[in-house]
């Protein structure tokens, strides 16, 4: 293939892709994610497409649909009908169009989101640029390049009030405005898809699935910002994700997409990939970027931001997989049209991973503002085994529960927070009436305690000392005291670590002391 | 033994500490584990101190520095598969192979892990054996799974 | 001696109260000692690069009406900033942090005396077997001012400690030994000789001739 040159080129490329495809022509997409991969949809792909051979049926494996707990997951189009926990042995029947499959807007999962960022999964193969380009990929950076300059870009993203979807909310546009105006002579975009919180499976799905839609993101806010050279951090655990990134960024090179002189425009960037090799702290924005430069993963302790000096002292602006697959949506739609979805602070739509006690675990997507008893219930299906739902917990290790009274709190940033269970990536854990809520916040000190760096006294010592205390109390060992040296040691973490995880390291545990404190005294012998 | 590959891999990067990392990485596939030996080779051949090395191999849980056995039995232990029982599936797994989260039996059959979310919770509680997800497991499904690997 | 460059801008900031002269891109730590005002510290040593691990030196700073506790080692200083270096806060904090180090070395001279300023209880939790608080002196002064690096950090989180490198340490640690004198609970020295025990009994450079 020969490098795109002009918007008019891309154009092009994309009509002619477009006309050598027959939308009526039946496609079966399987999905390929981190659920249905493991429970071996590999091997409904061969059966498929062994039948399919015999007749004009494309079979493409794609990224993950969402609604896991029903995997392997098959979709056909044109239709988009969908069929669950599919076998080899049902193969002919989905061939032959005889098996009896839902209309995927007549799944209760599907029905009740909004699948801005994740519904183009079951229609892309990953590995295959073209089908990005067909649903009109790279027209958003075309128009970031040609017809806007980057201020403009910078301020759609403002005005679109995009907060980033890593865990602190904090303003992207804000963030990027800090890292173009710092000065320096180089500066640098970040992926961070290291997403090591238990629970959270959101961007893995989004990531493997769109490669191309988070690599035009980070494109687009390169040249905003002024950056030619990017880093995408992510896990090396999972071998679809490498694979599929780094095909991403060979194809979109080789397509002029990447590299230098993009489409033609004078604009250079080149893009790197780090892995992370296993501990959660490294996700930590100033520890990855210690771990980028070839050091230790320990945050760095300095007052200034990372957006001001971060990889090698230059100002380096770290976003989310989630927070940059948006860019491209809001550069052709439109900051206004972003704006409109959501609520007042929080705006745009959110993807949720569901995961514990609830009927479907999977990724959904839904707008700002939905009312959790719509994920829970009418999207994740309720509670498993009908059992009574006791409490909710976004956010992981560094997140924090709520009860089931609170239900009808709107999925907000500021909402949320305010509750002391802050959305943090979006990992939503259920649990049900047997969950013991003190048995939650020892495992997820437990957790953090194999995770952090260990560098600084009040997360080292302090997680340590918390866990120590919860384990003997989930042990039946409770002592007078305990509640107030649990109460101070989460003060001081939360106060005096280091970094973020430290900082957050206690939350769970806060919260748990906020909403179910009953559960933690009944472990106290009497008069305690 | 593989010494040869080994170095080959600090060949590519003689010379450049920053590549600590990724050599680490490149032997601890090529040989499963990162012998004392070659950290020491490592150290000399990236102009890094042992120290440093030695720190960078002992942060991150991939790294291994000891022999792994034949088949890596990873108990999962996120957040959904906790909530879901892996306590009681990673004691029977203890149980029956009478090993604690990151040893290696004596005839190098089972090495035990727990740890980090793969992100399908929809599975769990799972476990998983060289790479081979087993699904929805209870304590008593444990014993059928294990004889499967020799 | 003439200055080469242009004299560096002089910063008044308010510290306990007091004003307090001091130069761009000094510490808030810097300027309170200058000022003969006292902060604990346990990692800090003035050769050394800021690290900012024992979080003792933690003070309560206000700039433009905004109230945080951030580190003074690395905390710089600014233009009208304001600093406590005590209030009920800060002082909670450093109780904690004693009382967590106190779990692993209970009988250290250092850690008494701030345990008593703060009223920590060296008993409040319980006790941890290695009696090292990773303050890191010993490390980054065999690495920064000796270039050696013949005591490192191995492993993270919880589990995180100091080791003498044995390759190095038969080496370099019998002629110097520097590193003793600078750790606050001992715990450097038993590390080496419990490591030359080990590793290379009577295998020290000073032995051969």
């Amino acid at each position: 293939m020969a490098k795109l040159r002009s918007a008019a080129g891309l154009e092009t490329l994309r009509a002619d892709i477009v006309s050598r495809r027959d939308p009526g022509k039946r496609c079966i997409a399987v999905c390929a994610g981190a659920g249905c991969d493991a429970a071996c949809s590999a091997a409904v792909v061969d059966a498929l497409r062994e039948e399919a051979a015999k007749k004009s049926i494309d079979v493409k494996v794609t990224g993950c649909h969402g609604l896991c707990e029903k995997g392997p997951n098959v979709v056909v189009t044109p239709g988009e009908l969908c069929y669950f926990g599919v076998r080899p042995e049902d193969a002919p029947g989905i061939v032959a169009g005889t098996a009896k499959g839902v209309r995927m807007d007549e799944v209760p999962f599907y029905k009740h989101q909004m699948r801005l960022l994740i519904g183009d999964n079951p229609r892309i193969d990953p590995t295959r640029i073209e089908d990005y380009l067909a649903l009109g990929g790279y027209a958003a950076l075309s128009k970031a390049l040609f017809q806007m300059t980057p201020d403009q870009v910078l301020d759609q993203v403002k005005k679109a009030n995009l907060r980033g979807r890593g865990g602190g909310g904090f303003p992207a546009g804000l963030k990027w405005e800090t890292a173009k105006n710092a000065p320096a002579d180089e500066r640098y975009v970040i992926v961070n898809g290291h997403e090591g919180e238990p629970g959270a499976f959101m961007d893995r799905a989004l990531f493997t699935g769109n490669p191309h839609k988070v690599l035009e993101g980070l494109i687009i806010g390169a040249h905003a910002i002024g950056a030619h050279r990017g880093f995408i951090y992510t896990r090396h655990d999972s071998p679809k994700l490498i694979e599929h990134i780094e095909t991403a960024l060979a194809q979109a090179e080789a397509y002029g997409l990447l590299g230098e002189n993009i489409l033609g425009s004078g604009f250079d960037f080149e893009v790197e990939v780090h892995f992370d090799v296993g501990i959660f702290v490294s996700g930590e924005s100033s520890a990855l970027m210690r771990s980028i430069e070839g050091n230790p993963p320990e945050p760095r302790p300095k007052y200034v931001r990372t957006s001001v000096s971060g990889i090698w002292e230059k100002p380096s602006n770290l976003n989310n997989v989630e927070t940059w697959a948006n860019v491209s949506q809001i550069i052709s739609r439109g900051a206004d049209w972003y704006a409109s979805i959501g609520t007042e602070g929080s705006k745009g739509t959110k993807l949720v991973s569901l995961s514990g006690h609830v009927v479907n675990s999977g990724v959904a997507e839904v707008p700002m503002g939905t009312p959790l008893r719509t994920i829970v219930h009418d999207i994740g299906g309720g509670v498993a085994d009908a059992k009574p739902l006791k409490a909710l917990h976004f956010g992981g290790p560094m997140g924090g529960s709520i009860p089931e009274r609170l239900i009808d709190t709107p999925l907000d940033f500021d909402a949320l927070a305010a509750l002391g269970a802050p959305i943090g990536a979006g990992g939503l854990l259920v649990m049900d009436d047997g969950t013991d809520m003190v048995d939650m916040a020892r495992y997820f000190l437990e957790f953090l305690t194999h995770e952090s760096c260990g560098k600084c006294v009040p997360c080292r010592e302090g997680l340590l000392q918390m866990l120590k205390i919860l384990t003997s109390m989930t042990n039946g060992k409770g002592r007078n005291g305990d509640i107030a040296r649990l109460e101070d040691l989460a003060e001081v973490t939360g106060m005096a670590c280091l970094c973020a995880l430290g900082k957050t390291a206690s939350d769970p545990l806060r919260s748990m002391l906020r909403h179910f404190k009953d559960e933690y005294e009944a472990r106290i012998p009497a008069g305690g | 033994m593989c010494s040869d590959k080994i170095d080959q891999i600090l060949a590519r990067h003689r010379g450049k500490p920053g590549a600590l990392i990724r050599v680490l990485i490149e032997i601890q596939h090529e040989k499963r584990w990162l012998p004392k030996e070659a950290l020491a080779k490592v150290a000399q051949a990236l102009e890094v101190p042992l120290s440093r090395v030695t720190q960078i191999a002992t942060f991150y849980k991939t790294f291994s520095l000891k022999p792994k056995g034949r088949h890596e039995v990873h108990v999962c232990t996120g957040s959904s598969c906790h909530v879901r029982g892996a306590a009681r599936l990673l004691a029977e797994v203890q149980r029956m192979t009478g090993l604690k989260p990151g040893e290696t039996d004596s005839e190098s059959r089972f090495s035990l892990e727990t740890g980090s979310c793969l992100g399908s919770c929809s599975l769990g509680p799972e476990i998983i054996v060289d790479g081979t997800h087993h699904a929805r497991m209870t304590p008593a499904k444990v014993e059928g799974v294990l004889k499967r690997y020799s | 001696m003439k200055r080469e460059s242009p004299p560096v801008a002089e910063i008044v900031l308010q510290i306990d109260g007091k004003a307090v002269k001091a130069t761009e891109g000094m510490t808030v730590l810097q300027a309170a000692s200058s000022a003969t005002i006292s902060i604990p510290t346990l990692c800090h040593h003035e050769k050394l690069e800021p690290y900012g691990a024992c979080r003792l030196c933690m003070v309560e700073v206000e700039a433009r009406g905004r109230k945080s506790y951030v580190v003074s080692c690395l905390y710089p200083v600014a233009r009208d900033l304001i600093v406590r270096t005590r209030s009920d806060k800060v002082d909670k904090i450093r109780r904690v942090i004693l009382e967590e180090l106190l779990a692993h070395a209970p009988h250290s001279p250092e850690l008494m005396r701030l345990a008593q300023e703060y009223g920590a209880d060296k008993d409040r939790f319980e006790k941890e077997s290695s009696f090292c608080i990773l303050c890191g002196l010993c490390v980054r002064y065999c690495a920064e001012i000796k270039g050696k690096n013949a005591v490192g950090f191995v492993d993270h989180g919880a589990r995180r400690k100091i080791r003498f490198v044995p390759e190095i340490a038969s080496n370099e640690c019998w002629d110097c030994q520097e590193c003793f004198a600078l750790c606050p609970t001992s715990f450097a020295q038993a590390a080496y000789f419990l490591t030359e025990a080990l590793a290379f009994p009577g295998r020290r450079k000073a032995w051969t001739p």
